[in-house]
């Protein structure tokens, strides 16, 4: 590990780090973990990237803050500003366009008082139109907190949202 | 229907547990890796070859001969890899999911018998982030295979080690080009790189490394078992073999079809899918995902092969057809897949940073009703300044391809769209501006 320890160890919590410790075995370069580090990050440190763990990481990676966050920022799913409790990915490429993704986007607003691309009043829900999912035979379809749920009316949207503590 | 043709690569997602170990071995799992392993690298490579097995990732080079691209690990001695492209993002594609999911011990034995081949001892499979059940099936059964002597060490007692390690992307569409794919695997922005040189040559961490779809390798064991000549009495002479077709769009049953290459879409639009839904009549389709040629309806009896759909000046692609009723607007439909390419263009080159956002807007304006005559030459001479070859990766001939054919195909709705002052069916209006953001 690199010089300051410390600011990682402050930042992850040692399960993250041991866990980490296991994943660069995997690859003969300490950078290649990066990517599946900033998942776990994100999945267990409240749901998006805070500044103070991106530079953990890249203390831990001994690469410089500004490149980690170079990465982080090319790639979709992670999150460098806060989101919701819970995020919405509705699909609006073509094969779920073609089977109303419109309205299930629309319906998901409507049910969680968040703008498309937005944070719901009560913090609850972010909704996001995201880029094809790779369930085109299975649209319209989104992805809420990491699970598929497809084939959906705006029935099921109502449905399945409300059910969300 | 005609008698059903023969199938192999779905035969065993039906079963009871078919993600499992016990009865993956059930069903003859794992022998065709035994065989291998009793072969010399070289003549798997051969048998391949032999089998005329083309790749199911969207460009269809020949696996064999890509296989034998590797560099002699005695002349040779720097690592290798396969890394596995599991990273399905073009739009109308869903069928490496599936085959993940459902069948993850046949992408395995894929990937040892193509590692023993090209004597590789480390293979990663860069999975796209959102598969998240995708990726844990496979996780897991690499872990059993482990177990059972399968993965690792001197695998089955032949001498040969092998490990398979899975990698997580982050929704990014150009990681799914092999280039891109590499630099994500490394930790970096998914930009893709200048070829040559070659991933064979120059791959991961600039070492030899081949990169092959889940769809590709899943189709090896197959050969292995039954042979380089049963596998030709499937498909056409320079396509053979099944092929795994997602239809979607405006059909009665949208669905993954395994159909012999060569079907004519015609026949996998009624006999698979059931027809276009509601009983309306077909406008446009997709043959192979959003980055191959739109056609118009009266080109539905195209063969789906690789010659056919390119001799019709489209593509096979991922075999993705999506389906467009005389309802839908094409004018629209553009706008969507570009408003894609432009939010996906990684942006290294300008033709294709700067073409895809031009070509996103007019399209928007297109369908919006602020269209001009002359919008429709200027969709072909950008399009023209995008490709063929004028970028570093395909992802700039990806939105210029869909761009001609539509200029091609339907300058009359392009021209009912500016006259009309906007796209002519109210069904298919634009989400507000804001969801595109
Ligand atoms: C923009 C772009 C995106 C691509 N996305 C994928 C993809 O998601 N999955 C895939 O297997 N191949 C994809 N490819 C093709 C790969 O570059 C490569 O040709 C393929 O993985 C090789 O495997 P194969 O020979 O087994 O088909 C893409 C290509 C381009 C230009
Ligand atoms: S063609 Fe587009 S996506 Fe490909 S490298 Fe150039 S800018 Fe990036
Ligand atoms: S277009 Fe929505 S999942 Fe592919």
């Amino acid at each position: 590990m690199s010089g300051s320890e410390e600011t990682t160890s402050a930042v992850l919590p040692a399960e993250l780090v041991a866990e980490f410790d296991e994943l660069l075995k995997c690859y003969p370069e300490r950078q290649a973990a990066l990517i599946p580090m900033l998942h776990r990050c994100q999945e267990e440190l409240g749901g998006w990237i805070r500044p103070e763990v991106l530079e953990a990481v890249a203390d831990y990676l001994s690469m410089e803050p500004v490149e980690v966050y170079g990465v982080a920022s090319f790639y979709p799913m992670f999150f460098l500003k806060p989101v919701g409790k819970h995020v919405v990915g509705v699909c609006h490429n073509i094969s779920c366009e073609l089977r109303g993704a419109r309205d299930i986007l629309a319906k998901a607003c409507e049910v969680t008082g968040a703008h498309p691309g937005g944070t719901s009043p009560d913090g609850r829900f972010t909704v996001l139109g995201v880029e094809c999912q790779g369930t085109c035979t299975n649209a319209p379809m989104f992805d809420l907190d990491g699970t598929y749920h497809e084939r959906l009316t705006p029935d099921d949207v109502e449905r399945i949202l409300g059910e969300v503590e | 229907m005609n008698a059903p043709p023969e199938t192999y690569l779905l035969d065993r997602v039906e079963l009871e547990g078919s993600h499992k170990l016990s009865v993956y071995r059930k069903h003859g799992g794992y022998k065709a890796l035994k065989a291998a392993l009793r072969m010399a690298p070289e003549e798997v490579v051969g048998l391949v070859k032999d089998s005329g097995l083309r790749g199911r990732g969207g460009a269809g080079f020949p696996t064999g001969l890509k296989w034998s691209f590797m560099p002699d690990p005695e002349k040779d001695p720097r690592p290798r890899y396969l890394a596995v492209n599991a990273d399905e993002s073009e739009p109308g594609t869903c069928k490496d999911r599936i085959l993940m999911e459902d069948d993850p011990h046949g992408l395995i034995e894929g990937i040892l018998i193509a590692c023993y081949a090209m004597r590789v001892p480390t293979a990663y499979v860069y999975v796209r982030g959102e598969f998240r059940k995708p990726y844990e099936r496979v996780e897991r059964a690499i872990r059993k295979a482990r177990k059972a002597g399968l993965v690792g060490e001197n695998i089955l007692e032949s001498g040969f080690s092998c490990e398979i390690h899975m990698h997580k992307g982050a929704g990014a569409y150009i990681c799914g080009e092999e280039t891109g794919l590499m630099e994500s695997l490394e930790g970096k922005r998914g930009h893709p790189r200048p070829k040559p040189p070659f991933p064979a040559g120059f791959g991961l961490w600039g070492n030899p490394t081949t990169v092959n779809n889940v769809e590709t390798l899943f189709n090896v064991p197959f050969i292995l078992n039954r042979g380089a000549a049963w596998y030709r009495t499937m498909g056409t002479e320079s396509s053979p073999g099944n092929i795994l077709v997602g239809i979607s769009g405006h059909v009665e049953r949208p669905g993954v079809y395994e159909v012999p290459l060569g079907t004519p879409a015609s026949r996998i639009l009624d006999d698979w899918a059931g027809g276009v839904w509601h009983g309306r009549k077909l406008k446009a389709w997709f043959p192979g995902g959003s980055s191959t040629g739109l056609l118009p309806a009266s080109m539905i009896g195209l063969a789906m092969d690789h010659d056919s759909l390119k001799a019709a000046g489209s593509m096979l692609g991922t075999a993705a057809m999506i389906m467009l009723d005389e309802t839908a607007s094409v004018v629209r439909a553009m706008e969507v897949i570009l408003r894609f390419y432009d939010h996906e263009s990684c942006g290294q080159c300008s033709q294709c940073r700067e073409g895809t956002q031009w070509l996103h807007q007019i399209f928007a304006r297109l369908s919006r009703g602020n269209g001009r005559m002359e919008d429709i030459e200027l969709l072909s001479s950008l399009a023209n300044g995008m490709a063929p070859g004028k970028t570093i990766c395909a992802l700039s001939d990806a939105a210029a391809i869909p761009t001609h054919a539509v200029v091609e195909h339907f300058r009359d709705e392009l021209e009912a769209c500016v006259r009309a002052g906007g796209s002519p069916v109210t069904e298919q209006q634009p989400v507000t501006a804001e969801a595109d953001a």
